[in-house]
């Protein structure tokens, strides 16, 4: 079970993300990702890890749901 | 009202706390020999929450710090954060200014509570910062620090005092904002655990050590103890910061303070909190009592608009002056808060575009969470607390008319007087 | 076929995959080029520019094996395995044979970091990704120098062409887009 997390800081919206799992991201009118709540659907599951090292700016990662919130 | 003063007593005004021997003697000594863990136990019995905004437990923060550090990640540091950008709360600066030696000692017993090595006071550039290091240099020569203690400053900015940007300034970067894995509480200044609290967090820290939880939930209510400090402004008598318990009555806030002319609407919070309308009847400052029309106590700003003023005019200009805040490192932030002004001046100056709300509504989804801190969504609450409590006045504006009949500024937007200091309440 | 013949042909080979390489590598070039700084080309999804970047490189770097295995392997030169990796070693030509295995060293610095960019991190790749502004131009002077064919003929065309392409796509990357310029309120 697994989320996409993104550091918004080092974000600078090129938008290849969009491109490769639209599934899951689209843009918003500034080209920054908008990405969709919750877990990810296992079938974008391929498409999310090429969006994830496509990134130029390495942004994304895959966040592991381990209950172990404080 | 008396009784309630416990951080800011009558004869704080006259700045006689500022000496250390009275201090002692108003207070008492500060007596840490105790263990941690009883410590962290006291302050959660007293069910104390962070002052700076957030409401967060206090007791939690500090037993996180003190799990997360182990020998390879170092020993903790904990940090007053007195950095107060929000420009209608005076609240810190009081504190600060007035009773210096409880924040000092609430840094202490955070510092022995997590195990940490290292103290640090963080506050704006600008004469507090020799005013308090001088308090710290009277505090060394009396040898009551067990934790050696610091001052770091940081450009008197909104997001200077936002944790993960006093985490990087302390750290020796720029006061800006850091992503957030891994938490502070796990890697923070020189990549150990750190704990930052807001300044009255620790001075209530600092009593509940000496005279423990049960005492401090002698006020406030059940699910919200203790006393707050309120920095109350706007068309009151005496504007300025009071301390009272968690629960006060608004009316008896304002009414301490008089109002000078009707007020419809009141800002809670500070500039990421919400209006309200006052005409609504009794409010209670509580969150549970708040949460029912939309607002949380936040920093305790609590600024009573006069009828007379326009609201949207008021919210325009400090929507403004937060998205000339942003950090500039989040693209929703950055294009999205200007974009957001830029609707709300629109409306403010009577342009008669009916899309205005729902775009302002729109962008403010656009932005929410979209960001490496919560900056962007403060400002879209505030800004859509707005549209809900002036909508009559919206109404007006979109046919090219305005109810104001005062045009003089309310809200401040951080061009500060130097003299502004408003003084404690009676 | 006698042993002439053979090494004729592996030469022919050698040269041959050595010219694809060449003009494989101006593609990858051209598409790095294309993709920095910002937006593409409008039109041009900037993931598929990428990828494309991404396979023309393995492609290149397939083509450079058979290159490099036939150069070895030929009768004719005595080039080894060593000669391919470590520059200006060899018997044959050293210094512009040694161009071509500090490419190959080159080369394949770029490519396994950029197999584990993400593992790597943002800061180490990109630091040896600088190293392709002098990749490009070594294979071109050591084509060039030990290909006598090069000189002459469709393939000085050939690699006229390749240094236009890469010119002109270096001069629109430097020039027209602003180097680390952050998009504000623009698609």
């Amino acid at each position: 079970m697994s989320t996409l997390g993104i550091d918004w800081i080092t974000c600078e919206g090129r938008g290849l993300c969009a491109e490769l799992a639209p599934e899951v991201i689209s843009e918003d009118p500034w080209g920054y990702p908008i990405i969709t709540p919750g877990q990810l659907p296992d079938d974008a599951l391929p498409h999310v890890r090429r969006a994830i090292a496509a990134c130029p700016a390495l942004a994304l990662r895959l966040v592991e749901d381990d209950r172990r919130r404080s | 009202m008396t009784s309630w003063e416990r951080l800011l007593p009558g004869s704080g005004a006259s700045g006689e706390l500022r000496d250390l021997g009275t201090h002692h003697q108003v207070y008492g000594r500060l007596d840490l020999r105790r263990s941690a863990h009883v410590l962290i136990a006291d302050i959660r019995e007293a069910g104390l929450t962070g002052r700076g905004g957030a409401g967060f437990p206090s007791y939690r923060k500090l037993e996180a710090v003190r799990t997360a550090s182990r020998p390879t990640r170092g020993r903790p540091v904990v940090i007053a954060n007195g950095a107060e950008g929000e420009p209608a709360s005076q609240k810190d600066k009081v504190l600060l200014t007035h009773a210096p030696h409880l924040v000092l000692d609430g840094l202490q017993v955070a510092a022995r509570a997590v195990g940490a090595s290292e103290a640090v006071i963080y506050v704006h550039e600008g004469p507090l910062v020799s005013a308090v290091a001088k308090v710290i240099e009277a505090r060394r020569r009396a040898r009551i620090d067990p934790t050696p203690t610091r001052v770091v400053s940081a450009p008197a900015r909104f997001i200077s005092g936002q944790e993960t940007a006093v985490v990087s300034r302390v750290d020796g970067g720029l006061a800006l904002p850091r992503s957030v894995p891994p938490p502070v509480y796990q890697r923070g200044v020189g990549r150990r655990p750190t704990l930052v609290n807001n300044v009255e967090t620790l001075a209530h820290m600092a009593l509940i050590a000496r005279y423990g939880g049960a005492w401090f939930r002698g006020l406030g209510t059940e699910a919200e103890p203790g006393t707050m400090l309120f920095t109350v402004s706007g068309a009151v008598q005496r504007p300025g910061v009071l301390e009272a318990p968690i629960g006060v009555d608004l009316d008896q806030l304002l009414g301490i303070g008089q109002l000078t002319s009707p007020v419809h609407a009141v800002l809670i919070g500070g500039y990421h909190g919400t209006w309200i309308e006052y005409a609504d009847g009794r409010h209670t400052l509580s969150d549970a009592s708040l949460q029912s029309v939309g607002a949380r106590l936040g920093a305790g700003v609590v600024v009573a608009l006069p009828a007379s003023t326009c609201g949207l005019v008021e919210t325009s200009r400090v929507v403004t002056y937060l998205a000339n805040e942003s950090a500039r490192q989040c693209g929703p932030c950055l294009n999205g808060l200007p974009a957001i002004a830029h609707a709300l001046t629109g409306l403010a100056r009577g342009r008669r575009d009916p899309s205005l709300p729902a775009q302002i509504e729109t962008l403010s989804h656009l932005v929410e969470g979209r960001g490496a801190c919560r900056h962007p969504d403060g400002t879209a609450r505030m800004a859509g607390s707005a549209l809900r409590v002036f909508q009559s006045e919206i109404d007006l504006h979109l046919v090219g008319r305005c109810s104001a009949t005062a045009f003089a500024p309310i809200l401040p937007t951080g061009e500060r007087p130097a003299r502004e200091s408003v003084g404690v309440g009676a | 076929m006698s042993t002439a013949a053979t090494g004729s042909a592996l030469w022919f080979l050698s040269r041959g995959t050595g010219i694809v390489s060449l003009v494989l590598l101006t593609v990858v070039m051209t598409l790095g080029l294309l993709t920095r700084g910002g937006r593409t080309l409008p039109g041009l999804p900037t993931s598929s520019v990428t990828l494309l970047h991404r396979n023309a490189s393995l492609l290149a770097v397939a083509f450079l094996a058979v290159h490099i295995f036939t150069a070895i392997v030929d009768p004719y030169v005595t080039i080894n395995i060593v000669d391919a990796f470590a520059p200006f070693v060899s018997d044959y030509q050293p210094f512009w044979l040694g161009l071509g295995a500090l490419s190959l060293d080159l080369a394949l610095a770029l490519v396994v970091t950029s197999l584990v960019r993400v593992r790597l991190g943002l800061r180490a790749w990109r630091a040896v990704h600088w190293a392709a502004y002098i990749l490009w131009p070594l294979i071109l002077v050591h084509g060039y120098v030990m290909g006598p064919d090069i000189r002459s003929g469709w393939l000085l065309g050939v690699s006229i062409a390749c240094v236009a392409v890469v010119g002109s796509a270096a001069a629109w990357r430097w020039t027209v887009v602003p180097a680390e310029a952050r998009p504000v309120g623009v698609r």
